[in-house]
């Protein structure tokens, strides 16, 4: 059973139609990564299964996780029950310091996991005191990522991780999702076709509100045509 | 020279009494997005509350122990107010600005015509503790003793506050809540839980400065809350919405800016200290410290 | 191509809106009526003390129409183009302060001053929007207010005894034409109330009307979109604060005129908080809403008084009959309570009304 299944999902947002039933899943291992031009409301998608979307919004459609649906619960509930989120602007807090950034992730009665946070990302730990809106992009990625993984996550969204970061930056943060999908399951929107092609197993592709193309991410990419077409640009490019 | 300390001293009751108003204010438009006009009313329940105790609380009374114990009473009072108000109009309009805006208005305009229906709308003369009133000689300048009062439980209060927002968790969940609140809920964390906190320590100042600015000024009257509930707003903007150091900073200078000129020219110190929001405003609309203030 | 997509969207156009012929031709019957009520004896026991046609009554109703043009003006700022101001009051001051200190300090001819203060109000609110525009949202409203409470703490200062301080300005009568003074002439006043209603609706209503209108909506709704199309939100806000500026003084100098002076309590923040409270009720950015709003609030706010002091509410026990005397507990409280139930206002209840609403208009 898919981790994740939306079901004709719609977004309305200041009589703007967004998204006009949008239906997928996401399988419970790997990464599934969701692709499409800018502005066609892949952050939007995310965004709705969280309940992040601003109250003037109109949504319908169906979202389940593991089966139960989600559309009504609020967004600190659903992240309790594991479902982790990356934004895209990284949501660091900037006047807070590292550690108190991850110290704010931390349940009451939890476990928090510093061991594997610090793990895959030492420079945290270094750097603990620092106020976080004095870090670099990537730094701050890292951070946003270690976040969310101090918590058992059973489902991870994340927007767009290596967007604005130089090259070296970007293979270090992909090199870390590739280990934390070894563990969890996740939902990656990424304008970057290279990360894509070496993180995602499958793929999921919008266009014009609806999904144009659900299935392996490899077949996606190797189509030049296809991908041009649904994406805009070739091979190994930046959507 | 004894002119300029006395100035000084007064200037910084007012701030002290200006920073009460407004680190609740501050803290709780700062979090919550919702500018709270029925703050004023925090503010006389805890000037009522104080004035009722004084005289009908056993064990309260006009001057030493009793006094203190009858601002206790008062700042409860606007406590327990600020906190039931949150709970019971407020939350349910979680994310709705304008319409909680729009009931701390309605609440603002009843709240002042129970007071007025409950004790009248002269004002009331109101007990102030003998040391109070007495002078002290510093430099030279004979400096009323209740602008001590104020400025030191103002400073008490901003080291208060500072200690919480920086050394509790509820006071992380706040600091991170007044940068990004749906980042703070997309942590797991259930924000509203922290308003209510917000809201009512912002009540609990409020009725603090409503209490010992009636000592500042002798009576109370229904509608004494709003002037100052009006300086509070001011001094938020300049001070950065969502700081509570930005509105100390602002505080003084707003205090020291009308003293000084008051005294030479009576009257047109309200008019800088407009003046002084205009200028914030065109060159740092985001105030000296924090958020920028935009919807 | 194009011909085969343009079928299907005229059809979808064909059918309009059926309007109700007596429907359109609504409020200039009410107007007629309003002209027509001084030629009336008509007695409404309960909502007038006497008849319509006295000059009690129509001293009432001429102050209501005057507050409903106010929060018509009030509602151009804030339901039509989403700008909250708590400041409003300062240009309704300034009207009747202006008028008043124009006539009996300055010796001006009541007409003359009259439109010096309509032309001044709207340069200060020009001005002083500038200003304050450069926030939005939340510190926008704050620094509106600021404005307004050290205009109100100006006035009450009497500076060089020109605003007659706590004690008010009684307008000088030797300037004002004789048949617009004397209670026989409370009639006169009337229907120039009457005629700041008709101006500042057609002025409201001109403007909703027109592209600046839809743009100032969009401003309102989603600000981005305007920016896209390469307007200036700024500007518009400041035309409509201009604007509404400059009709809060034309209400203000009829204030002045049926008052006969002006009294430094109309500056206060609290009147802009009861014009906001007018276009709430009412329902904000609708066509007649505020009008009917700011007219019933008026109205409830002078009738609740001899309520509170009638025998039904004597009879009261204490905790219940000391907040039931003040107006504005009752009016506040309902004001809370349609907040919460009724958030389009009177004007937003004719979507609850079901089947009874096709037969009311539906225009923004």
């Amino acid at each position: 059973m898919n981790i994740l299944e939306i079901g004709e999902l719609s977004v309305r947002i200041a009589g703007s139609h967004i998204l006009q039933g949008v239906t997928f899943g996401v399988a419970p291992h790997g990464v599934t990564a969701l692709l499409g031009r800018n502005g066609v409301g892949k952050t939007t998608t995310l965004k709705a299964v969280l309940g992040l979307l601003p109250p003037k919004a109109e949504l319908a459609g169906d979202v389940r996780l593991a089966g139960a649906p989600i559309t009504r619960q609020p967004t600190h509930r659903l992240v309790r029950d594991g479902l982790g989120y990356v934004p895209e602007d990284r949501g660091v807090f900037g006047g807070l310091t590292v550690a108190e950034n991850l110290r704010l992730a931390e349940r009451p009665g939890g476990d928090p996991d510093y061991n594997r946070v610090y793990g895959l990302f030492p420079e945290l730990h270094r750097r603990g005191r620092q106020r976080a809106g004095t870090l670099s992009g990537g730094q701050q990625q890292m951070l946003a990522i270690g976040r969310v993984l101090l918590n058992p996550n059973r489902l991870l969204l994340i927007d767009e991780p290596t967007k604005g970061l130089a090259p070296k930056v970007v293979s270090e943060v992909a090199a870390a999702l590739h280990a934390v999908a070894q563990v969890v399951p996740m939902l990656l929107v990424e304008q970057n076709l290279a990360v894509v092609r070496r993180l995602a197993q499958d793929a999921v592709v919008i266009a014009n509100g609806r999904v144009a193309y659900t299935g392996r991410a490899n077949d996606l990419l190797d189509y030049t045509e296809k991908t041009k077409a649904l994406l805009g640009v070739g091979k190994g490019e930046h959507a | 020279m004894s002119t300029v300390v006395l100035l000084t001293l007064t200037g910084l009751g007012l701030a002290a009494l200006y920073f009460l108003v407004a680190s609740g204010l501050a803290l709780v438009f700062g979090l919550a997005d919702v500018l709270n006009f029925a703050h004023g009313l925090f503010l006389s329940v805890g000037a009522y509350g104080t004035w009722w105790a004084s005289d009908h609380l056993p064990g309260a009374g006009p001057s030493g122990w009793g006094f203190v114990l009858a601002v206790v009473f008062g700042v409860v009072c606007g406590t327990v107010v600020a906190a039931l108000v949150e709970l019971v109009l407020i939350r349910p309009l979680y994310r709705r600005t304008i319409e909680q805006v729009l009931v701390t208005v309605g609440l603002s305009l009843a709240g002042v015509a129970l007071l007025q229906a409950s004790w009248g709308s002269d004002p009331k003369p109101y007990p102030r503790p003998q040391w109070t009133q007495q002078l002290t000689s510093i430099a030279g300048a004979r400096v009323p003793n209740d602008r001590f009062l104020l400025i030191g439980a103002a400073v008490a209060v901003l080291a208060g506050l500072l200690a919480f927002l920086k050394y509790t968790r509820i006071g992380l969940v706040i600091r991170a809540g007044v940068e990004d609140r749906s980042m703070v809920t997309a942590l797991g964390i259930d924000v509203r839980r922290a308003f209510t906190l917000v809201f009512a320590i912002g009540g609990a100042a409020a009725a603090l400065a409503g209490a010992l600015g009636g000592v500042y000024a002798g009576s109370i009257s229904p509608t004494g809350g709003s002037s100052l509930l009006i300086f509070g707003f001011i001094v938020v903007v300049i001070g950065g919405m969502g700081s509570v150091t930005g509105a100390a900073y602002a505080a003084v200078a707003v205090g020291l800016l009308q003293q000084f000129v008051n005294y030479n020219w009576s009257g047109l110190g309200d008019i800088c200290v407009v003046a002084l929001l205009a200028v914030v405003l065109l060159v740092r609309p985001q105030g000296i410290t924090g958020k920028v203030a935009t919807s | 191509m194009t011909t085969q997509t343009a079928q299907p969207t005229q059809a979808a156009a064909a059918p309009a809106r059926r309007r109700v012929p007596w429907a359109r031709f609504g409020p200039l019957v009410v107007l007629v009526v309003f002209l027509a009520l001084p030629y009336c004896g008509l007695k409404i026991p309960g909502v007038f003390d006497s008849p319509v046609n006295k000059p009690g009554t129509l001293q009432l109703l001429a102050l209501c129409l005057v507050f409903g043009a106010l929060a018509m003006g009030y509602d151009l700022l804030f339901g039509r183009t989403g700008m909250l101001s708590f400041g409003h009051a300062l240009y309704f001051a300034a009207g009747v302060y202006g008028t008043d200190m124009l006539v009996t300090k300055a010796g001006y001819g009541l007409w003359t001053a009259i439109l010096l203060a309509v032309v001044g109000t709207a340069t200060l609110a020009a001005l002083l929007g500038a200003i304050a525009l450069r926030t939005g949202g939340i510190a926008f409203a704050m620094v509106t207010l600021a404005f307004a409470q050290v205009a109100a703490i100006t006035i009450g200062r009497n500076p060089g005894g020109a605003t007659g301080g706590e004690e008010g300005l009684p307008m000088a009568t030797e300037r004002v034409p004789g048949y617009l003074v004397g209670v026989a002439n409370t009639v006169n006043l009337y229907w120039l109330a009457v005629g700041v209603v008709v101006i500042t609706v057609l002025v409201v209503h001109a403007i909703a009307d027109s592209p600046a209108g839809r743009v100032l909506a969009a401003v309102r709704d989603d600000e981005r979109r305007v920016g896209v199309l390469g307007l200036d939100p700024y500007r518009y806000r400041l035309f409509a604060f201009t604007v509404a500026g400059g009709l809060a003084g034309l209400a203000g100098a009829m204030y002045a005129l049926l008052i006969g002076g002006a009294t430094p309590h109309i500056a206060a923040s609290d009147q802009t908080l009861t014009l906001l409270v007018m276009v709430v009720l009412g329902g904000p950015g609708t066509r007649w809403g505020p009008l009917i709003g700011g007219f019933l609030f008026t109205y409830l706010d002078y009738r609740l008084v001899a309520l509170g002091d009638s025998d039904a509410v004597a009879g009261l026990p204490g905790v219940l009959r000391g907040p039931l005397s003040q107006p504005l507990f009752i009016l506040g409280t309902v004001f809370i309570l349609a907040v919460y139930f009724f958030p389009g206002g009177l004007a937003g209840l004719r979507t609850r009304l079901g089947p009874l609403a096709r037969w009311i208009p539906e225009r923004r």
